[in-house]
């Protein structure tokens, strides 16, 4: 462990922290733009944070200590997932502690205690959120799981950063079984970060909302904590993807001046990440909840494709 | 004079305590007291002893006996290697937990007198021990029947109920047709030598067709016990009638002598392993674990919720053994030590939790008389202790970092990755399907384990009398914390329990991975390479709770409001009540939904004028209609057939013997 290591491991937790809330405003204001309103500002997420944090936290009378430990666990996930992603460096003394498998297992980790939390009330959203939540999660997981394996067979590990070394000194531009997890990828991100066509993150429609539904009872500083913790997630995945996918620009074990230019290469990407994910909202419409189930199953499909045309092809 | 003891003497004097403790229980039938602070505190002691014993005994080189019990002629041989040693450690670990709890469970006036329950108990778990020790097919055979028959006897303890008597009659049924096949599958194994020890058997060299039909008989006979599928459907009977603890002991303990006599036939007696053996494993224990894992996900009952789990993870447990044998046909030893020791792992970590998780219903039970989970709700306030136990089995069983069940599944999925080295290309295509679904039922098991805790913990109570419910008492808490404790050392320091494991797969296959492990460090999980993939549990854990306070943290450097306590939001619908909560049925409605082929179900729709609207679904099991009832038509019909020969006059059953004995004639004369 060197120190250019640690410092490069917490410097991405203070980014991811400090930028989460920004790239969701970042997607915000283009979904607006794409729809044709005024956008809000870019620094609204920012704003209902501090708005929140200084508010009163009401919990519900009968509530137990799981609700509210809840959103500290998830928040500590979500600084725990992107301390684990190399975004920045791969030079992270982290990476060995965790490889993908355990990521997967993070995020479901933190997906357990989001349901069991909203079931704690007892009210009937709570539950109708948990059940939904868990039927998003049972279908997502594994496709997640199938996108990783699919990188982790081309570079035969699934330790992340071997993942991202291996894959940004490829030969090829673009392999086919990754075109596969890529579009599975996609699905996946779009339905564990409660967007549109899966779930709506500007609604409180009762019978379609899911993520609402869960953190209806939190408010104050536990329900700025979770949504803290959904951006956190949101820029997670986004890195997921980018250093699956586009894994250029990151900066390598020995070599930490390149940090300086991995900051604005990944801010750079991730704008552009934003701006896709923005269209792909305002393209489609939100579906029915049994809907949900089929998208997500055609996202499983094709992640399993890709790794079953790795194995054709050869590469 | 006792330094010169080996182990295996050791294990048999532990075993004689056992039976001294149920002789003394039948002594003091009624004396209730005596029984329960007494008697099952100390076989819980003698359980530890043998788990340190086995513990140790792992490391050493295999000790023979030959016992002069038996027939004349035919004595026992006993055998102690590393792979019953560590069978015989997950029975004592496991043991110690459940007997402490017991100790606290047994209420007074429940069927059978408490000085029997503690003899069957302890005999059950003799003859347990008893089972994997045994080096010849004559004790195998006698001890697996005992284990079948106590079990059976502690099964059927409430046996003033109906119901469990039939689900008793049923497990026994089941029991016994699995131990035929298992008799059958030794006589082809000692190749018509008439020599039933296992050495005779290692040293026969069987044909090709020999050896697969040993090991389907194997397969078969074992999975009856096990629960694979189709033979399963004793499980989700047999476990709500039957007390936790012997539900913890059976889900636990009893099923994984099945996966050790399956191991040991086809690993250690049989010489040789064809490549379709594996996917036979593979295929069976996939079907298994789906079908488990998606019906437990639509239970309303508790217990039959965790029976359900138990067949998906014994499906587990088969698809690691699959892969090892794949494996090892290829020659690829490596690999296969790494799938069996993703299966031994299963073995252990699903040892604690599921008896965890069966002794938590154990304690919900007693507290509230409730198995339906439409009747439970909200006990998190009422046994916050019970609560947070099982919340650790839950997560541990949800395969979530970082508990035991996680573990077992990251190095199932390790050897799925390693596998495009095969030699076959349709092997090298049909893996990833199975490594996917694989990864389905891990995530299908969190819906399920968060619809049981959920259901049943969390919530408002659904009934008024569950405000009543009261706390584990000290006993149980022990023995609840003891299952606990199991749970995070598996979770937690994996680089120190594959060590044992590895003695065993270098038994089974010569490759022992914990060298590779070691040379990593020791909080460092690498089977392979760290390059390949790693993972270390205690520095998870402690990232995990260094980020938990970082928000905590940052929520006091940022906060300066008040907790306020109010009635939760209502969406200004002042009536709402527990009775609006999502319930069992609701939770698992998407399941339903979704694999709707699956299940058999009988849904009953009220009509919009009904006075007073019913709602009922219920799910069924294909496999009744399919194999079960025919089967017991067929029997029917035959018998009646059979009857008719019956006429209960003197004279017919007269004329009957006339005519056997001028066919006989007629037969001699030609």
């Amino acid at each position: 462990m060197s120190w250019s290591g640690v410092f490069s491991q917490l410097l991405e937790i203070v980014v991811a922290l400090l930028l989460a809330p920004l790239l969701t405003g970042w997607a915000n204001v283009w979904r607006a733009w794409l729809q044709n309103k005024s956008a809000p500002s870019l620094l609204l997420q920012y704003r209902t944070l501090r708005k929140l944090f200084h508010k009163e936290s009401v919990v519900a009378e009968h509530a137990s200590q799981l609700f509210r430990a809840t959103p500290y666990i998830v928040f500590g996930c979500m600084i725990m997932a992107s301390a684990i992603i190399p975004t920045l460096s791969t030079d992270l003394p982290l990476s060995p502690a965790a490889d993908a498998i355990a990521l997967v297992g993070l995020f479901a980790f933190a997906r357990v205690f989001i349901s069991l939390a909203a079931m704690d009330i007892g009210t009937a959203f709570g539950s109708l959120g948990a059940r939904r939540e868990m039927l998003i999660g049972f279908l997502a997981e594994p496709a997640l799981l199938m996108v990783l394996f699919s990188a982790s067979l081309i570079t035969q590990s699934t330790s992340l950063t071997s993942i991202v070394e291996t894959l940004a000194h490829r030969e090829i531009v673009i392999y086919p079984s990754l075109a596969f997890a890529g579009i599975a990828f996609t699905m996946v991100a779009l339905a564990e970060n409660a967007r549109i066509p899966v779930d709506n993150p500007s609604t409180h429609l009762e019978l379609t909302m899911i993520h609402e539904a869960l953190i209806l009872e939190y408010s104050g500083r536990h329900l700025a904590l979770m949504e803290w913790a959904a951006s956190l997630k949101l820029f997670a995945y986004s890195c997921i993807g980018l250093t699956l996918f586009f894994p250029w620009g990151i900066a390598e074990v020995g070599s930490p001046e390149e940090m300086l230019l991995a900051l604005p290469m990944l801010v750079f990407k991730l704008a552009i990440g934003g701006a896709t994910m923005a269209l792909i909202e305002t393209a489609s419409a939100k579906m029915r909840i049994f809907r949900v189930s089929e998208f997500l199953a055609t996202a499983f499909m094709l992640a399993v494709i890709g790794m079953l045309v790795h194995l054709l092809l050869g590469s | 004079m006792l330094a010169g003891l080996l182990h295996l003497d050791w294990l048999l004097l532990l075993c004689g305590a056992w039976l001294v403790v149920g002789a003394l229980g039948i002594v003091a039938l009624r004396r209730f007291g005596f029984v329960s602070h007494v008697l099952f505190p100390l076989g819980g002691l003698v359980c530890l002893g043998v788990f340190l014993v086995a513990l140790s005994a792992i490391f050493d080189s295999p000790e023979t006996a030959v016992l002069p019990l038996g027939l004349p002629g035919l004595p026992f041989h006993l055998r102690l290697d590393a792979l019953s040693a560590l069978f015989i450690a997950v029975i004592g670990s496991v043991g110690a937990g459940v007997s402490i709890f017991a100790a606290g469970y047994f209420r007074k006036g429940e069927g059978t007198p408490p000085g029997l329950l503690c003899f069957q108990y302890h005999l059950f778990l003799t003859s347990m021990v008893l089972v994997v020790l045994a080096d010849d097919a004559y004790a195998f055979m006698v001890m697996w029947e005992t284990m079948a028959l106590s079990s059976f006897f502690l099964v059927t303890s409430n046996h003033r109920i109906a119901a469990i008597r039939r689900a008793g009659y049923l497990y026994l049924l089941i029991a016994h047709i699995g131990a035929i096949a298992i008799l059958l599958c030794f006589g082809v194994l000692q190749a018509n030598t008439g020599d039933y020890t296992f050495d005779n058997m290692r040293g026969q060299h069987l044909s090709s067709f020999w050896s697969s039909a040993a090991f389907l008989l194997a397969v078969f006979g074992f999975g009856a016990k096990a629960g694979v599928l189709p033979l399963h459907i004793w499980l989700p009977e047999a476990h709500p009638a039957a007390p936790s603890p012997v539900s913890a002991l059976m889900s636990g303990v009893m099923l994984k002598t099945a996966i050790y006599g399956l191991l040991r036939v086809s690993f250690d007696l049989l010489q040789m392993q064809l490549w379709w053996w594996g996917v036979i494993l593979l295929t069976l224990g996939l079907c298994t674990a789906l079908f488990g894992v998606m019906f437990s996900a639509v239970q309303t009952d508790m217990k039959r919720l965790l029976a359900y789990s138990s067949i998906e993870n014994i499906g587990l447990l088969l698809v690691g053994m699959g892969l090892g044998v794949l494996f090892h046909a290829y020659r690829m030893d490596a690999l296969a030590a790494l799938a069996l020791t993703a299966c031994l792992y299963h073995v252990a970590s699903h040892a604690f939790f599921k008896s965890l998780l069966f002794l938590g219903t154990g304690s919900v039970l007693h507290a509230t008389g409730e198995r339906n989970l439409g009747r439970l709700g909200g006990l998190m306030r009422y046994m916050p202790w019970v609560a947070w136990v099982t919340l650790i089995g839950v997560l541990a069983s949800a395969g979530l970092p970082p508990f035991g069940g996680f573990v077992s599944e990251w190095l199932l999925l390790q050897s799925f990755l390693f596998t495009p080295g095969l030699p076959d290309p349709f092997l090298n295509m049909l893996i990833p399907v199975v490594a996917a679904a694989v990864a389905l039922v891990a995530a299908l098991a969190g819906f399920a384990m968060v619809k049981f805790f959920g259901v049943i913990f969390l919530g408002q109570p659904r009934e008024a009398k569950l405000a009543q419910a009261h706390d584990a008492g000290s006993l149980e808490r022990i023995g609840l914390l003891w299952l606990v404790a199991g749970c995070l050392v598996l979770g937690l320091f994996p680089v120190q329990v594959i060590e044992p494991i590895g003695r065993v797969t270098a038994l089974l296959v010569g490759q022992n991975l914990a060298d590779t492990v070691r040379a990593n460090g020791w909080f460092l999980l690498a089977p392979m390479s760290v390059e390949r993939a790693s993972y270390a549990p205690l520095v998870f854990l402690v990232v995990g709770a260094a980020s938990f306070y970082l928000a905590v943290i940052i929520v006091r450097l940022l906060y300066r409001g008040q907790l306020r306590r109010a009635v939760p939001w209502d969406c200004g619908y002042p009536a709402g009540n527990a009775r609006m909560q999502d319930t069992a049925e609701g939770f698992g409605q998407p399941i339903r939904r979704m694999f709707d082929p699956f299940f058999r179900m009988n849904i009953k729709h009220p009509s919009p004028f009904d006075e007073k609207p019913v709602y009922s679904v219920s799910v069924d099991d294909h496999f009744w209609h399919w194999i079960y009832l025919p089967i017991a038509a067929t029997t029917e019909a035959v018998a009646k057939l059979v009857g008719r020969l019956q006429q209960g006059r003197i004279s017919v059953y007269l004329l009957y013997s006339f005519v056997t004995l001028i066919a006989m004639l007629v037969l001699v004369r030609l």
